[in-house]
């Protein structure tokens, strides 16, 4: 499929380039990266009232450009050029001289509470436009989401991948001491801005996980007094407990792809093992039966396979089973303990918490368990989560001693870019939803 | 000299009241199971062997346990020991054991970590013929920590099973 789309695009951008090698395009898989030149002048104000609105936006998208680490913004003080109109010819020599590759106009019409933005991607050393124009509907209180869509189609547009800016997390908000931590889950976009909190701290609340389309949520809460796994509507904050199979407590919960099911573990006896309930019908199946620590389900994109955690040999390691249980093999072999196993949304690497010699690292390995890289490395990380594109994996890292707090960060598969997000208070657990429609 | 000695006892005394009281009923900020049942009355006097504050001083309402283990020591049975006699005595007490482990792991294993270790004491304290039904476990992983600094002074008192005395009549 990236074949097809670099090839596609290598014959839609084919003639003259000038310092360029190529086709306008990152390919995003290779380790070293160059960042991308682009040049986003304020977007047109079609009427008085959008005036205020676009220095915003274009700043939304140049913001979230810039933040992946794999495009870099031309500063308009540099420019030789204004864009003046949105339907002008572009003088692309005037970007060129300044070493933009990418070049991004917009236009932007407000009426009453309704805005509409139009944007359009140039390939500045080619001289062409890289896919047509686009134009974007929506409310002016949600100028944010606009702009993130605007920066998505570009990011999409250059690398062939899908975007993540119109995103949301959800995760555990904390305040208070060590000893008694406060926690409530909040769910916030992808940049820490627009936070609501979805329940009150009067239980621990934990691993909040997005259902596929975001709309549901499931979680571990204690507010029965012991561990059960609730699921919330994201839309009217309403929440059930869910009926698990029984046992004393239930943890660790996921959906599956078709969001009709879910996985989790369950413990007994002192016995901790996975299963799963069908979400309509309160059905359940076992899927492991060990003595050791079976937990941290995740499933495979295509829904055939999990990834978890046990301790069956001895340490926490990574295994794969059937989606159906029965036997698994294990994927993890370095130095260490792994835990908290969650598989990309491409599908063909396992994010995991590894700790080893008295540190905590986020890393990612094949399916195999070959190729393992660790990204970081500190006192204590732990609970990836994949960005929608698979490209970023955002993560919870506590500091030490009795200060010590929970806030989260975010990096890219490469290793490169770890960045802190700017969360309101202490933060853990997140977990990345889709993109929104 | 004996003025220091007698600040100094105070300050232990001061110091473990400090260290238990979380994990009593109800101390625990609304975390703990049947934390609606607390009442500062149901402890009652250290002195009085029939009483809650006996148990949980005298007696020793905690178990310790190694990193990653969830298997008793012998300090620690002799504690279940006391526990057992004293909940065969009392049998108008129900109790939940309480499941704990250090920060050292990830939330998820840990809370698992803790059940064995919750499990491990009411196993214990059946076998010493605590009826079942009297018996609870949960575990709080190392989400409820009662020391806080990041070093082993601290982690060996995070991993511990910590029995939760409760009256019969209010079940949660």
């Amino acid at each position: 499929m990236k074949k097809v789309l670099t090839l596609l695009m290598a014959l839609l951008l084919a003639g003259p380039v000038a310092a360029q090698d190529g086709p306008l395009r990152i390919t995003i898989t290779d380790g070293v990266i160059e960042p991308i030149t682009f040049a986003a002048p304020v977007f047109q104000a079609e009427n008085a009232e959008a005036a205020q609105v676009v220095n915003n936006l274009n700043r939304m998208v140049a913001q979230d450009l810039s933040g992946t680490g794999l495009f870099r913004e031309i500063p308009a003080s540099a420019f030789i050029s204004q864009i003046t109109s949105f339907s002008q010819p572009i003088a692309f020599a005037d970007w060129r001289a300044i070493n933009a590759q990418a070049l991004v106009t917009g236009a932007v019409a407000v009426n009453g509470n309704q805005m509409t933005v139009k944007f359009r991607l140039y390939d500045v050393y080619s001289g062409q436009e890289l896919g047509g124009g686009l134009q974007l509907a929506g409310t002016t209180t949600g100028w944010r989401r606009m702009g993130h869509k605007v920066a998505d189609a570009v990011y999409s547009r250059i690398t062939g991948e899908g975007g993540y800016f119109d995103s949301r997390v959800v995760y555990v908000a904390e305040s208070g001491p060590k000893d008694n931590r406060q926690m409530r889950l909040a769910v916030m976009d992808f940049d820490g801005e627009n936070t609501q909190y979805l329940t009150d701290s009067s239980a621990i609340v934990l691993a909040p996980r997005f259902s596929p389309t975001g709309d549901r949520v499931l979680y571990t809460s204690y507010e029965s007094g012991f561990p059960r796994i609730n699921l919330l509507n994201v839309a009217n904050v309403g929440r059930q407990q869910l009926q698990t199979a029984p046992g004393e407590m239930a943890f660790s919960p996921r959906f599956s792809r078709d969001g009709g099911s879910v996985i989790y573990s369950l413990s007994n006896g002192g016995n901790t093992d996975i299963f799963r309930s069908d979400l309509a019908s309160g059905q359940y199946t076992r899927l492991t039966s060990a003595p050791s620590i079976e937990t941290a389900p995740s499933l495979s994109p295509d829904g055939t396979q999990i990834v978890f955690e046990s301790d069956r040999s001895g340490t926490q390691q990574l295994y794969i089973m059937s989606a159906n249980g029965g036997e698994a093999r294990r994927i993890s072999f370095g130095e260490g303990r792994y835990s908290t196993p969650v598989w990309s949304p491409r599908g063909d690497l396992v994010a995991f918490t590894k700790q080893n010699a008295g540190r905590f690292h986020i890393g990612v390995m094949r399916t195999d368990g070959s190729e393992e890289r660790l990204l970081t490395a500190s006192f204590l990380d732990e609970g990836p989560t994949w960005s929608p594109n698979g490209r970023v994996i955002m993560f919870s890292r506590e500091t030490q001693g009795e200060s010590g707090t929970s806030s989260l960060y975010s990096i890219d598969i490469s290793g490169r870019n770890l960045k802190a997000v700017p969360v309101q208070g202490a933060a853990s657990d997140p977990s990345w939803g889709p993109l929104q429609p | 000299m004996n003025m220091m000695t007698k600040a100094t006892m105070l300050l232990l005394v001061l110091g473990t009241a400090a260290c238990t009281n979380p994990d009593r009923l109800g101390g625990a900020g609304g975390a703990g199971a049947g934390g609606a049942a607390a009442d500062g009355g149901l402890a009652g006097s250290a002195s009085d062997p029939t009483s809650p504050a006996y148990f949980n001083q005298a007696i020793g309402d905690r178990v310790l346990f190694a990193v990653d283990t969830s298997t008793l020591t012998p300090e620690g049975q002799r504690i279940l020991d006391g526990q057992a006699q004293w909940l065969l005595t009392n049998a108008d007490y129900r109790a939940v054991v309480e499941g704990h482990a250090d920060e050292q792991g990830t939330r998820e294993y840990n809370i698992a970590l803790g059940a064995r270790r919750a499990n491990a004491v009411r196993e214990y304290l059946v076998s010493r013929g605590v009826p079942t039904a009297r018996l609870e476990v949960i575990s709080y992983g190392k989400l409820r920590p009662i020391e806080v600094c990041s070093n082993e002074a601290c982690y060996s008192q995070n991993r511990r099973a910590v029995t939760v005395l409760s009256f019969s009549a209010i079940t949660s």
